[in-house]
């Protein structure tokens, strides 16, 4: 079914290595990966094990210094002027001097859309996010999941179809980040958009993805690729049932099995 | 390695650039001088022998980087110190001034912070009226300070110490309030935990915690001070010290001199701010070799 | 008596009472004034020992501190008027009332202090009271100890004497301020700002630029640039251009090393999410970095608003036409008129303010957003 899906990101023997004090340190190695449209892809793996570089490289954040990646068929910068992706990061960043509404329109006005379609997109992705009535709030007004839901909608202004999510929901408490996954997942659902997403919980992880990449440190490398069995519904206490918690079992195998934890 | 050429090029340069615009200047702000000069001595003179006049004039509007360099040479490595044109004698008077009004500051300073951190009315009370005060133009007072001394007969090195005192006390006093307050109240609930005295926290967890802060605030107190000490020299018509020297060199349009006088304080300065930051250093690398 | 509990302040203003009470009259009888009257003794000894024992009683902090803060300021106030054209006569008791007054206002202060309230109008008028206090002491001390002790007027005009000066001289100061700061201090700041915030835009845009002109102005700041201010009168003349010449040179280099520190100032992850936009350099600048710089450009204006004064003021002591704050205070300095020396310092030290309150106020609107201003008003 996904080779029959058209690739939003390919990448082949890709490999990335910064040139640091202590020498060069390989962030990437010989990673190869197809991900096609309508996919939620979870990258996981302990700290150094290169996730966020490949995100980043993908958004033209980072630049690969072997192999090949494309995006939509383009390189990544071509990708990044073409506006190909929303971003979100591990902390909201929204601007504190912009009100919610505003902050959204950034990328919009970055673009130079007309105003009275921005305000259509900023009406509509707010809805997306459940966050219509706080328009005019200032981003230190509103909680850290209300906050981190604010830069979803932002990532979701210009409506691209990929949406790269490096640890969103990190910082926030188990409560919240439940229900934020919950809304994600039916957000994903509702715009059938492609998802990149980062984390370092294993029962995110599962609950989110179609695909579960597992990545291990020193270099940075893909271990384990798994497919998730789960259906498309996804309650939330379908973490309790015995497929899920195999998938589970199997996600925390890949990551022993890279010796992640060795040292 | 790299990172220092990386600095030391860009710094070069522009200082190069500046002594470039500075000689430009001097031959364009000198040369309707020269030329009324020459007009009235019945000369003429090549374009290079004229760019040279106007850059070793006696008394030029614009003195010449190198004209400035000697006088500072001269006056500093050639003269005797005892001599009243020696930059080094005038340095130091200043410089005793400036480091007595320094101390004085310093002293005061911590202890008014110390009693802020302590005593709750003096926080509400005094601490508005120390930040009001740094809005004010308090350099104005110099030369009152200096004459109304100087009625009841206190000259000397004490009156410009107290306008450097004056000066310097409040960053001190701002940056130790801010110091002090600086341990987290984990840290400080730790002490509570252990019952220690205000004086024990104070001791093991308030002064050490200080301490960077009392060294970045004392490298702005001492540069305050120095400007003081220059400052309290000019309103009185005083014999010695750079404020002295300049306002001298000013009365008699003796712009070399000037420039020289101000070049002498800003090395002064540096030397003291480099000074302090290198004892700041020192204390700290003492205090981080303690196990953490 | 168990009921009375005693502040070391108000237990050391009784010891000062009693010492008083031994040493009066509180004037010197003079030949031709009349003896001085033992009734208004008496009333300030009564209110003052009304104080203490109010002090020690159980009622409520707040209902101490304004029966303290009546009863202290009343009698120094009858302190004041018994010492009224007689300078100099203060004899033993008069200082040790007033210190008695004092300790009980100190006391009334430490009251205030402990006063929790929760309204937040009474917290703010708490806030501005105590100070006031505090402020007005230092006023009533100075005022007391010239009259009481008959100190010249050359060596320390009490503040009455100043405030009678500045009522007289307006027309004198207004000139002044109006050749200092109107002319010189706004044409230079404006400049000064002005060049140094352009210089930093130029220097963060050419990094090259940046790497030598920061060390340069770092340096700057350590200096004593009050220095120019000889040069600067020798190259622009006497009038107000050359005190503009020298607060543009003071102010520019704190604006420098201050935009510059702010346009670094945005987050990696802001910085980041502009390039995800494929935002250009000028939508970055504007959108991102200027308002991330605001804090620091705002405290750079701060710091230069004194900066700016000092500069004007002290270039006058070089040379200036015959109108202005520092051409006055140096020649009133020279006629031993001290009065209006603190005169023109008590204005400078009022526009100083002013000229920081503005900046201060235009700041927490433009940055209301940062948490330095945010905390402050929660």
């Amino acid at each position: 079914m996904r080779e029959a899906s058209p690739a939003v990101v390919s990448a082949s023997k890709l490999g990335l290595t910064f040139q640091t004090n202590d020498g060069p340190v390989q962030a990437l190695s010989d990673v190869d990966l197809t991900i096609s449209k309508g996919e939620f892809v979870s990258f996981i793996g302990p700290s150094g094990c290169g996730k966020t570089t490949f995100l980043r490289v993908i958004a033209d954040l980072e630049k690969a210094t072997a192999g090949t990646i494309s995006v939509n068929g383009m390189t990544p910068e071509q990708a990044r002027m073409k506006r190909a992706y929303g971003y979100v990061f591990q902390a909201a960043a929204l601007y504190p001097w912009r009100t919610i509404e505003r902050n959204v329109a950034l990328p919009l006005e970055i673009i130079g859309m007309p105003n009275a379609e921005q305000a259509e997109r900023i009406r509509r992705t707010l809805d997306l996010v459940n966050l219509t009535g706080f328009e005019k709030k200032y981003p230190w007004q509103l909680s850290g999941g209300m906050q981190q839901r604010a830069s979803i909608a932002r990532a979701l202004a210009f409506d691209a179809d990929l949406l790269l999510m490096d640890e969103p929901f990190g910082a926030l408490d188990e409560i919240v980040r439940d229900h934020l996954n919950q809304q994600l997942l039916e957000l994903w659902e509702r715009t059938n958009k492609t998802i990149c997403f980062v984390t370092h919980s294993i029962p995110e992880a599962v609950y989110l993805s179609t695909r579960i990449i597992v990545m291990s440190p020193r270099p940075g490398r893909v271990t384990d690729v798994i497919e998730s069995t789960l259906p498309k519904e996804r309650p939330l206490d379908i973490r309790e049932t015995p497929e899920f918690l195999a998938i589970a079992a199997r996600v925390r195998d890949g990551l022993r099995a890279g010796h992640s934890y060795d040292d | 390695m790299d990172s220092l050429r990386a600095k030391i090029i860009p710094v070069t340069t522009i200082l190069l650039g500046i002594v470039v615009a500075w000689y430009v200047l001097a031959v364009f702000m000198n040369a309707p001088f020269q030329r009324d000069l020459d007009r009235r001595g019945n000369v003429t003179s090549g374009t290079i022998e004229f760019i040279g006049k106007t850059l070793s004039q006696p008394k030029p509007i614009v003195p010449a980087p190198h004209q400035v360099a000697e006088n500072v040479f001269e006056n500093t490595f050639l003269r005797k110190i005892t001599s009243n044109r020696s930059l080094v004698y005038h340095a130091g008077i200043t410089l005793a001034s400036t480091m007595m009004g320094f101390a004085f500051g310093t002293a005061l300073g911590i202890l008014i912070a110390v009693g802020i951190v302590h005593v709750l009315a003096l926080d509400r009370s005094l601490m508005p009226w120390i930040i009001a005060s740094q809005t004010i133009p308090i350099l104005a007072i110099a030369p009152m300070i200096i004459v109304v001394l100087a009625a009841i007969g206190i000259t000397g090195l004490l009156p410009k110490a107290l306008i450097s005192t004056y000066l310097s006390f409040f960053p001190v006093a701002v940056g130790m309030v801010k110091g002090l307050r600086s341990p987290e109240i984990m840290h400080l609930d730790l002490m509570h935990t252990y019952n220690a005295s205000a004086w024990q926290t104070f001791w093991k967890l308030r002064v050490p915690a200080s301490v960077p802060f009392l060294f970045a605030s004392m490298k702005v107190a001492i540069a305050a001070s120095l400007v003081g000490a220059i400052v309290g020299e000019l309103p009185t018509g005083a014999v010695a010290g750079i404020g002295a020297k300049l306002l001298n060199a000013s009365y008699f349009s003796n712009t070399i001199d000037m420039w020289a006088a101000l070049v002498a304080g800003s090395v002064v300065a540096l030397l003291l701010v480099g000074l302090v930051g290198f004892a700041g250093r020192i204390v700290d690398r003492s205090m981080g070799a303690r196990p953490a | 008596m168990s009921g009375f509990k005693f502040s070391w302040q108000a237990i050391a203003a009784a010891v000062l009472l009693i010492g008083a009470l031994f040493t009066l009259p509180i004037v010197e009888a003079g030949a031709d004034a009349p003896a001085p009257s033992l009734l208004i003794a008496a009333t300030i000894a009564a209110l003052l020992f009304c104080a203490i024992v109010f002090d020690g009683s159980r009622l409520a902090a707040g209902v101490r501190a304004c029966f303290l803060f009546v009863a202290a300021h009343l009698a120094v106030f009858m302190l004041m008027s018994e010492i009224a054209g007689k300078n100099g006569s203060a004899r033993a008791a008069f200082f040790l009332l007033l210190a008695a007054c004092w300790l009980l206002a100190w006391r009334c202060v430490t009251l205030l202090s402990s006063l929790r309230p929760a309204n937040r109008t009474a917290k703010t008028a708490l806030r501005l009271l105590i100070p006031a206090i505090f402020g007005a002491w230092i006023l009533i001390i100075w005022e007391a100890v010239t009259r009481g002790a008959g100190i010249p007027f050359i060596l320390l005009p009490p503040p009455s004497a100043i405030g009678a000066r500045i009522a007289n001289s307006l027309p004198v100061l207004a000139a002044d301020v109006n050749q200092t700061i109107f002319k010189a201090v706004i044409a230079g700041y404006v400049l000064g700002c002005g060049a140094g915030f352009v210089t930093a835009i130029l220097a963060d845009r050419i990094s090259f630029l940046r790497k030598g002109l920061l060390p340069i102005g770092n340096m700057v700041s350590a200096l004593p640039i009050i220095g120019v201010a000889p040069i600067m009168v020798m190259w622009f003349g006497f009038g107000w251009e050359s005190k503009a010449a020298v607060v543009v040179i003071m102010t520019f280099f704190p604006m420098l090393v201050n935009t510059v520190a702010g346009l670094q100032a945005s987050g990696h992850m802001e910085r980041d999410l502009m390039r995800t936009y494929a935002s250009n350099y000028w939508q970055t600048l504007l959108k991102l970095r200027l308002p991330a710089a605001a804090p620091f450009i705002f405290n750079a204006l701060k710091i230069n608003s004194t900066l700016a004064l000092i500069g004007a003021i002290v270039a006058e002591f070089f040379g200036t036409p015959v109108v202005g704050m520092g051409f006055r205070i140096s020649t009133e300095v020279g006629r031993m008129n001290i009065d209006m020396v603190w005169a023109e310092i008590a204005v400078a030290a009022l526009a100083g303010s002013v000229f920081y309150g503005v900046i201060a106020l235009v700041e927490r609107a433009a940055t209301f957003w940062h948490p330095s201003v945010r905390g402050g008003r929660a």
